[in-house]
């Protein structure tokens, strides 16, 4: 039902580099998600194909994507709960400097498959690899790996459906047709996602290109937000004037004497 | 049927939020309360965070007391003079809890004192309902007479100065202790989301000696004022108001409130104290068992800046 009205297509062509014998060419199905009153999720698909020219070798492997959406980005603190005096408690607590509010990575395969660790990582290629930035006594600095707050971070947001990997996220409709579907889910948050869509050939980066989609509240929920952040006291005092008027009238209506 | 709130940013079934609406409305309307004690876990427990369920329920509180008030208003039932004593002592409160909310909040603690507040103040004040209320149905089995209320002994409360004289009540009472009342309902309340009725009705009765005719319109009046006030405030610093979710939640409130009320007559003041009790020590133990029992995952994520 949030299929939306307009549908903008959006085509995001990489810049011609003289190197590379092949380019990606993607487009999304829209360009915006708007968050109305029956917003329950979404899915924005993702079309892309690989350009070869003359000078292109044949690839033995054939073509791998993956395809990294990354929401707007946000300051989160992850809590460790302890027991204190017999009750669990917010005891201890890491700061994720600029993380993604939402991320998800899409594959048409096992992302360790694609390349070694070593270009996946340089490259930020899946939510394990993905640089998480934490302040530590005003420093701020990526942790390792398997540090226990980082891995809950991803775990947790994971569990709410903001983070995703999905391996067999991207299909090749012919060897070098492909589409990826990119959820949005309800509790997404607005503002802009970057698309980034990576082309890999045995093992190596080829090419690489971005496009970007937006997420917006539309109609009375952006009305509502908007009102809300902006003239917070008129909202307060009009949300006031509407529980008065609730009561008064509730009142008339099941007035007894 | 679901609907997305614009503030919380997640959707409800639309059905199930106007059910416990009505359902927190029947219990309130029932006891004289506003309900918002029950209503704020409720919220939490279907995943809209503390923080706004406690910024929207008081919205739910001001509708369903405003509704009571005017009808205590219609039989004179309520005392102005000492509704404008507590509410000076209200909106101090008030202030001063919004500010330890946004800093809590801050401190990314809100949630534990939430949930601490929540298990100290219901635990208690359950607890003292049960014992007075059990101890006064047994007597009335007994066949022995009530207790008379207002022994002639005066409690140290009634020897402090700036005393004033209360015309509806009858009372003539220092305004100190009346101050300190209003300012800790409205500093509880803006902290936990709650009215306070179930707190100031049993205050001014047993503390004040404000007779029982006049003390729940009375506290309906404060109730409204605070929550009212509060949740201008918490719109104005917070910005976690959610009108829609209020919205749906008052709906179902004032008019469950209606058939609370009805139901309530039929019962006698012991019995609806001990039935409130129980609820208020259920909800106490509810936050007991999270706070005590090892919670299945020891980490949570908060958003601090731009999304919440």
């Amino acid at each position: 039902m949030t299929r939306l009205a307009a549908v903008a297509l959006v085509a995001a062509l990489a810049l011609p580099a003289p190197a590379l014998a092949e380019r990606l060419v993607t487009t999304l199905s829209t360009s915006r998600v708007l968050i109305a009153s029956n917003f329950t999720g979404a899915e924005v698909v993702l079309f892309g194909s690989v350009e070869r020219d003359a000078q292109a070798v044949a690839r033995r492997g054939g073509y791998d994507i993956v395809v990294t959406v990354s929401g707007p980005r946000e300051t989160a603190v992850t809590f460790r709960k302890e027991r204190v005096a017999g009750i669990w408690v917010n005891a201890d607590s890491r700061t994720f400097v600029n993380a993604p509010s939402y991320l998800t990575v899409l594959a048409n395969r096992k992302i360790e498959e694609i390349a070694d660790n070593n270009t996946l990582r340089r490259t930020q290629t899946g939510l394990a690899r993905t640089l998480l930035p934490q302040e530590i006594s005003g420093d701020i600095a990526d942790s390792i790996r398997d540090d226990p707050f980082r891995q809950a971070f991803l775990r947790l947001k994971v569990e709410r459906g903001l983070y995703r990997e999905q391996q067999n996220g991207v299909t090749f409709l012919t060897p070098a047709l492909f589409r990826a579907a990119i959820p949005i889910p309800d509790n997404a948050p607005t503002g802009s996602y970057e698309v980034d869509v990576k082309l890999f050939a045995d093992g190596a980066l080829l090419s690489r290109t971005q496009t970007a989609l937006e997420v917006v509240k539309v109609g009375f929920e952006q009305f509502v937000a908007n009102a809300a952040r902006d003239h917070g006291l008129l909202y307060g005092l009009a949300t006031t004037l509407m529980a008065l008027l609730t009561g008064w009238f509730a009142s008339v209506v099941f007035r007894k004497d | 049927m679901q609907i997305y709130l614009p503030i919380a940013e997640l959707p409800v079934n639309i059905l199930l939020i106007l059910v416990m609406g009505l359902a927190v409305g029947f219990i309130s309307g029932m006891f004289g309360i506003g309900g918002g004690f029950l209503m704020t876990p409720l919220l939490i427990f279907v995943g809209i965070t503390p923080a706004v369920a406690v910024a929207s329920v008081a919205s739910h509180v001001a509708a369903s007391s405003f509704s009571g008030a005017i009808s205590y208003w219609r039989r004179r039932a309520l005392d102005p003079s000492l509704a404008a004593m507590l509410l000076i002592g209200g909106l101090l409160g008030t202030t001063a809890g919004v500010a330890l909310f946004t800093l809590l909040r801050r401190l990314g603690q809100l949630d534990l004192t939430i949930a601490l507040s929540y298990l100290i103040l219901l635990g208690t004040v359950g607890g003292m309902m049960i014992t007075e209320s059990v101890r006064a149905i047994m007597r009335a089995r007994r066949g022995r007479p009530a207790e008379v209320r207002r022994p002639g002994s005066h409690m140290w409360i009634h020897g402090l100065p700036l005393k004033m004289r209360f015309k509806t009540s009858k009372i003539y009472v220092s305004v100190i202790p009346i101050w300190t009342i209003g300012f800790l309902i409205g500093f509880i309340g803006a902290v936990m989301g709650i009215g306070g009725g179930f707190l100031l009705v049993p205050a001014l009765i047993y503390l004040i000696r404000v007779p029982t005719g006049v003390v729940i319109g009375t506290s309906q009046v404060l109730t409204l004022i605070t929550m009212g006030y509060a949740t201008i405030i918490h719109a104005a610093t917070n910005h976690l108001v959610d009108a829609l979710l209020a919205l749906i939640l008052m709906i179902g409130g004032v008019i469950g409130a209606q058939f609370g009320a009805r139901t309530g007559q039929k019962f006698s003041g012991e019995q609806l104290r001990l039935f409130l009790g129980l609820l208020v020590l259920a909800v106490g133990l509810r936050f007991a068992y999270d706070l005590v029992v090892q919670p299945p995952d020891l980490y949570t994520v908060r958003s601090v800046e731009g999304q919440k």
